[in-house]
């Protein structure tokens, strides 16, 4: 098997450490607490070593005439400083290699290319959408110096280049680190971008006749230290130092990518990847990235109504929930069909369990929702929950074989009612004429479609970024979502609404804890037994075995 | 550190205090007649009377934006302003700049700026962190309004009450 892991003495500031073989220098520094600014080097992209932040002094052990390490007073090697400064992004460790992270010439030389990054560099930081997380102005002001002496004209470079569909590139901010390029050749398989011309010259743009158009394209964005790369959808629209971040997940399919929402008075204006391992790396794609604006969108149903006539009125929560009620007792249990989503959490889809039960009836299911996967990020299946849907039993081993018989028996007649929680009915076959047949239709969700038109009670619920849960991803992680904004008007939690229609029902006392749900369902699946919903940390938990080829995430 | 005030030592025509009150009657009764008889004018007769002219350099009135000699907008909506406002009374809205305007290279622009002059307190703060020169407190005090909406001072009104600033940094015009 394997050999055991070659263990190296490292001396990194005067201090000897032990590092694993191949670490690189510039990540046994920081192993060490030492900060080595930089600019190209990205840990999840190899190291071209092309913008010299990251130099340090480096030394290898002074031999003797006998070829053996001189041993100092301090019965540790001496060490033969090498008199220029060498990279540390592109090196790795060496038994008895000597660094200096803080020595004179180390900052001096940090200095001069701090200076030289600057030279070409626009003084356009009020208008740059990355003021507030460039690393330019951070190492300006720890190792650049605070006045120029560069006296003659800015090289000028095209601005405002639309690079991709959602990709807008400055070329007088870019300082050639190549991280954009390398990762779209590494991780995205999508060889589009390069430098050309030469010498102060030298710019970045993609292939001609080929736009930055994949579904990656936005982690340039995330990975570019200055604001050469900006965000066409997130551009000029919220300085980043207004944005509250909450930590979640991404629901748009069941990788469940790990993100930071960013959000500034309950609107929501980006969302970005958060590394971790175990899904995502530090990726997300586009898709999921740009999937909030229905979020904000002013169509989001705000007020419970309930059907008069041909109309739908508003009204107040208690009397939706009461004639809810009192719709469904009318009828037996078979007449009743309740239809889950794949996108609710898991504490929605426990009490959707529930209720379920309270009605008695065997007909329920989730709609299936998939499509094409890529062998980067996405999963074939869109329902960011489906292992959750499957693991608390709403839907079977294939989801949606139970959904032909609920259409053809609200064709026949033998369905009277539905409970639609979070989903449009249309989509597995069935018209919103057969729909407005049927005596009653209690739908839950956010933004109005053929099925809450055709409701006899509507009940506003909340989006992915509006309540707190778990979701179980396609690789069985049990991770967790975050509130980052308040719902619009009236609109309530979907837990709260399943448990209080669960209550019409029976009667009996709620539960008034999102912590309660999660313990209560913990309690019954063995798989959660020591969870609760804090206990799965930022990073989550890894719940099943996986289930599917896992997709090759980097 | 404690110590000890020295008294003074007073002769007897002040410890006797009564020729200290009469000289105090007789200050009071002069500027009594002098304003009587019209000599010395004490109130200002504001609002038709106003010390305008007499305001300091310094003075900090309402907040306002500027244009510069070429007629642009100075201000590039990077919201320092609206971070620094210990009130929060500020609130921008970005905008990009179209291309065929003739200052597309600014690319930025404040499609809305209010000042809510409820909330400003003249602290001048705005007009310190601006890196681009574009919002200046002018001598304007009497702010005034009969409803909320009127005291919340929109880009309209603010260029308005700003005007042009010439003689700044101009770092946004072409070399060549």
């Amino acid at each position: 098997m394997s050999e055991p892991t070659q263990l190296f003495n490292v001396q990194i500031d005067g201090v000897w450490h032990q590092f694993k073989k191949g670490t690189r220098v510039i990540e046994a520094c920081a192993q060490a607490g030492k900060f080595v600014p930089h600019y190209c080097y990205h840990p999840k992209l190899s190291s071209p070593g092309n913008c010299r932040m990251c130099l340090i002094e480096m030394g290898m052990p002074k031999l003797g005439p006998d070829r053996k390490p001189e041993i100092g007073a301090d019965g540790k090697p001496v060490i033969n400083w090498i008199p220029r400064a060498q990279i540390s992004c592109a090196q790795d460790v060496a038994e008895g290699m000597g660094i200096r992270t803080d020595s004179p010439m180390v900052k001096e030389c940090r200095n001069g290319v701090m200076e030289f990054l600057l030279i070409n560099h626009p003084l356009d930081c009020p208008i740059c959408d990355q003021a507030g997380e460039c690393q330019l102005q951070e190492y300006s002001v720890e190792f650049g110096t605070a006045g120029s002496r560069f006296l003659e004209d800015k090289v000028k470079k095209p601005k405002r280049v639309e690079l991709g569909p959602r990709v807008t590139l400055d070329d007088e901010r870019c300082i050639l680190c190549s991280r954009c390029i390398r990762f779209m050749r590494e991780i995205a398989h999508d060889d589009v971008l390069g430098f050309v011309s030469r010498g102060s010259h030298t710019y970045l743009t993609a292939h001609p006749n080929r736009l930055l158009d994949s579904n990656y394209s936005l982690n340039t964005v995330d990975i570019c230290p200055v604001g050469a790369l900006t965000s066409t959808d997130f551009r000029f629209k919220m300085r980043v130092w207004f944005l509250k971040e909450t930590k979640s997940i991404c629901t748009s399919c069941a990788t469940g990518c790990n993100t930071i929402i960013g959000t500034r008075q309950n609107q929501i204006f980006r969302q970005t990847p958060r590394e971790n391992d175990a899904v995502n790396s530090a990726w997300m794609c586009d898709y999921g990235r740009l999937n909030f604006h229905s979020v904000n969108s002013t169509d989001r149903l705000k007020t419970p109504r309930v059907r008069e006539g041909q109309g739908l009125v508003d009204t107040t929560w208690n009397k939706a929930l009461v004639k809810s009620g009192e719709e469904l007792k009318q009828f037996s249990k078979d007449e009743i069909a309740v239809i889950a989503s794949g996108k609710m959490t898991n504490e929605e889809l426990w009490l959707a369990k529930d209720l379920v039960a309270s009605i008695g009836t065997s007909r329920h299911d989730i709609i299936p929702r998939t499509g094409e996967a890529d062998d980067i990020l996405m999963s074939t299946d869109r329902n960011p929950n489906i292992l959750g849907a499957q693991l608390i039993g709403l839907t079977g081993e294939k989801p949606g074989l139970g959904l032909e018989d609920i259409a053809e028996g609200v064709r026949s007649g033998a369905i009277k009612a539905i409970v639609a929680l979070g989903e449009d009915l249309t989509q597995f076959g069935l018209t919103a004429d057969e729909l407005r047949k049927l005596a009653s239709l209690i739908v839950m969700d956010i933004l109005p479609n053929d099925t809450t038109r055709s409701a006899t009670v509507l009940l506003p619920s909340s989006a992915f970024s509006e309540k707190r849960g778990s979701m179980i991803n396609i690789k069985g992680r049990l991770q967790r979502l975050n509130r980052a904004t308040q719902p619009p008007g009236l609109a309530r939690d979907d837990w709260e609404i399943i448990r209080d229609l669960i209550q019409q029902l029976t009667g009996s006392d709620g539960i008034y804890l999102i912590e309660d749900v999660f313990k209560q369902m913990a309690e019954s699946i063995s798989e959660m037994n020591a969870l609760s919903l804090s206990r799965i940390g930022d990073k989550g938990v890894q719940l099943v075995e996986e289930t599917e080829e896992a997709p090759a995430a980097v | 550190m404690p110590y000890i005030v020295a008294r003074p030592k007073l002769n007897f025509s002040e410890k006797a205090y009564l020729p200290a009150i009469f000289s105090g009657l007789g200050i009071t009764l002069r500027h009594f007649l002098d304003i009587l008889s019209g000599k010395k004018k004490v109130t200002m007769q504001y609002p038709e009377e106003k010390w305008d002219a007499k305001l300091p350099a310094h003075y900090r009135g309402a907040p306002t934006l500027v244009t510069d000699e070429y007629g642009r907008e100075r201000c590039v909506a990077c919201q320092l302003c609206e971070f620094i406002c210990p009130p929060r009374a500020i609130t921008i809205h970005p905008g990009e700049i179209p291309l065929e305007n003739r200052w597309r290279k600014v690319e930025k622009f404040p499609q809305e700026f209010e000042i809510d002059m409820i909330r400003c307190i003249y602290c001048g703060l705005c007009e310190e962190v601006c890196p681009e020169q574009a919002i200046f407190l002018r001598k304007d005090y009497a702010i005034t309004g009969l409803t909320r909406k009127e005291m919340v001072h929109d880009k309209k009104k603010l260029y308005e009450m700003g005007g042009v600033m010439t003689g700044l940094v101009n770092k946004w015009n072409d070399k060549k």
